[in-house]
């Protein structure tokens, strides 16, 4: 078995400018690199001898709104031969937020990218099927966005009683 | 093929109007012969029973072959992580147990692990202990209530009655001590709620004194079971290289033969001084993960013997002194201003984490179960978002092993990867 090699390093080399930035907090490495390659990316962490990141346990999606860029993905790998994590993190912007699917390096992202899709509204290039997962396909909007509204129920007292009646969605005589 | 819905091609398909109507929309999710209607497109599901819960499987069927499985999901879906971002840490716990009812102890503990993380906050060996001990107790609880309605999918209903006989030792267990069977909340930032009562250790012990015999009566009933066997043996087999793929975790993983365990892996809580083994199949079919699991009881009564041994021995606080996180207790609040301010703003406002972002792990009875928690120097947590087993299985494992089966197969395959959909939906 190779020895295990630190991916910071070896990115860094390889992929040289796709690197944006790398953070270490608590423990975790986090590699900030170019959307616009991130294919070519996981590919490398996957596949490069000594890291083996072959699993791909969760795409996370976060949303930094007010601040540019808005939007974050997380991709958490693990590697199963040396037992360690990495998070790779790209940065998107607010309007327009598209990145190319890794799909083809990992089947399971797939429903990964679906959820951030469906909660986020992030578009992946080259998806096979980007349909909502979760909410209905009639939804409008995204709903774990940060300027989504949590949905309150608007309360009925006896002077807006049929106002409110009115904006209710069941069926009406 | 004109855009017409199939409900004009074949008599069968009502509800496949449903399917966002057209079958355009199908294309590349089922084969062509579906489309020009050779192959019958048939839903199982959101209500049937051998889902457990609501799963919705969209089948194309030649015969009585599945040529493909198109899972539909969300039909529970609560928002929870929307939610967790409007309460504050503490107040979101209680949502974590909401998502896997059979495993609300491990929600609560990666949860908690998270919280932890990012806020550097010590966990007392007492409460690690405890905290072992109640996880591997709700892994049992959630092994036995898979085997017995997997087994009662399959026709074996007398095991599903002894399953649950067992059962009702461990809910006693949970309501002794945090008042409640299911929704427990009993893991805490820093540690537990409160101690454990006095009447905990013999419970306890007088379950795990009585419960492996109980294991050797299922598999007695089931695992030179001819029936059995017929039934599951070369059943909706997945390759390790596949399982690894398709993000397939836990038990479903093991039973391909791959060994990963996160307690073993990247241990937490003090797994890596407890004796263990990681019981591992060997075909990737039902029948192994189904003697994967059952030997995971019997690892589980073995992690539970250590850890009551240790805790008779273990004295100390059950939860941290850091009073920025944890509250003080109640007897301190008419003596100590100090500890009355701390209680006043851990139940109003709630504590702030620093800035960051931490995601951690726990092996849940149904396999990696993560939490990403990501912290803006607020109050309430900025994002959550939960990586749960379930939602793997039934998008990736399902479709997988369920294709080229037969349709009375589903139902062991189904029943084999433990699905639960409140774990799947979030």
């Amino acid at each position: 078995m190779q020895a295990p090699l630190d991916p910071v390093d070896l990115a860094k080399l390889s992929l040289k400018d796709a690197v944006l930035d790398v953070v270490e907090f608590r423990g975790e490495t986090t590699i900030v690199v170019d959307p616009r390659r991130i294919v070519e990316v996981c590919q490398f962490f996957r596949d490069t001898e000594g890291l083996e990141y072959i699993f791909l346990s969760d795409i996370t999606a976060v949303d930094y709104f007010p601040k540019e860029p808005r939007f974050a993905l997380c991709y958490h790998l693990y590697s199963m031969v040396y037992m360690r994590r990495l998070r790779i993190k790209v940065y998107l912007p607010g309007d327009d937020p598209r990145l190319p699917s890794v799909t083809s390096v990992w089947p399971s992202a797939d429903w990964e990218e679906r959820e951030a899709y469906d909660m986020m509204g992030i578009y992946f290039e080259g998806h096979p099927n980007l349909r909502r997962i979760l909410m209905p396909a009639d939804w409008e909007g995204h709903p774990q966005r940060k300027d989504y509204p949590l949905g309150y129920e608007q309360v009925q007292f006896s002077f807006n009683f049929d106002d409110i009646d009115r904006l209710k969605p069941y069926a009406k005589d | 093929m004109s855009e017409r819905p199939l409900l004009e091609s074949s008599g069968h398909s009502a509800n496949i109007t449903e399917w966002e109507g057209t079958v355009q929309e199908l294309r590349g999710l089922v084969s062509p012969r579906a489309l020009t209607g050779e192959t019958m497109l048939l839903n199982m599901g959101p209500q049937h029973p051998s889902t457990h819960g609501v799963l919705r499987l969209l089948l194309e069927l030649d015969g009585e072959t599945i040529v493909s499985c198109v899972p539909d999901i969300g039909y529970l879906h609560t928002g929870i992580e929307k939610t967790m971002e409007s309460k504050t840490y503490e107040q979101a716990i209680t949502l974590t147990d909401r998502m896997d009812y059979l495993n609300p102890m491990g929600n609560n503990l990666v949860y908690c692990l998270a919280i932890e993380k990012l806020a550097e906050l010590d966990v007392p060996e007492r409460a690690q202990i405890v905290r072992v001990l109640l996880a591997e107790l709700t892994r049992i609880n959630s092994h036995l209530v898979w085997l017995g309605t997997h087994c009662l999918d399959l026709g074996a209903m007398s095991v599903f009655l002894y399953a649950m006989r067992e059962r009702e030792m461990i809910l006693d267990i949970f309501e002794m001590v945090s008042g409640q069977r299911m929704m427990s909340t009993y893991f805490r930032p820093g540690g537990l709620w409160r101690d454990v009562p006095p009447e905990f250790i013999p419970a306890v012990r007088a379950f795990i004194d009585y419960f492996p015999a109980k294991i050797e009566e299922y598999e007695t009933l089931l695992v030179n079971n001819p029936l059995w066997i017929d039934r599951t043996q070369g059943i909706g087999v997945i390759t390790p290289e596949e399982a690894i793929a398709y993000g397939c975790t836990g038990p479903t993983l093991r039973g391909s033969g791959v060994n990963w365990d996160i307690r073993k892996a990247m241990p937490y809580m003090g797994y890596e001084t407890y004796q263990f083994d990681v019981p591992l199949g060997e075909h990737g079919d039902v029948y192994d993960r189904f003697y994967v699991r059952i030997q995971e009881l019997k690892e589980s009564v073995r992690i539970i013997r250590q850890a009551v041994d240790r805790l008779e021995k273990t004295g100390g606080p059950f939860r941290s002194q850091n009073r920025k996180y944890v509250p003080p207790p109640r007897s301190e609040l008419g003596r100590s201003m100090e500890a009355l301010i701390h209680h006043f703003k851990l139940w109003t406002e709630g504590f702030s984490l620093p800035e960051g972002e931490v995601y951690v792990s726990i092996e849940s009875p149904r396999g990696e179960l993560s939490c990403y928690l990501s912290s803006d120097g607020g109050t309430r947590p900025h994002r959550v978002h939960f990586r749960t087993p379930s939602f793997v299985h039934a998008m990736g494992a399902i479709p997988k092993m369920a294709k080229d089966s037969m349709i009375a197969d589903l139902v062991a395959i189904i029943g084999s990867v433990d699905i639960v959909l409140g774990d799947c939906d979030r």
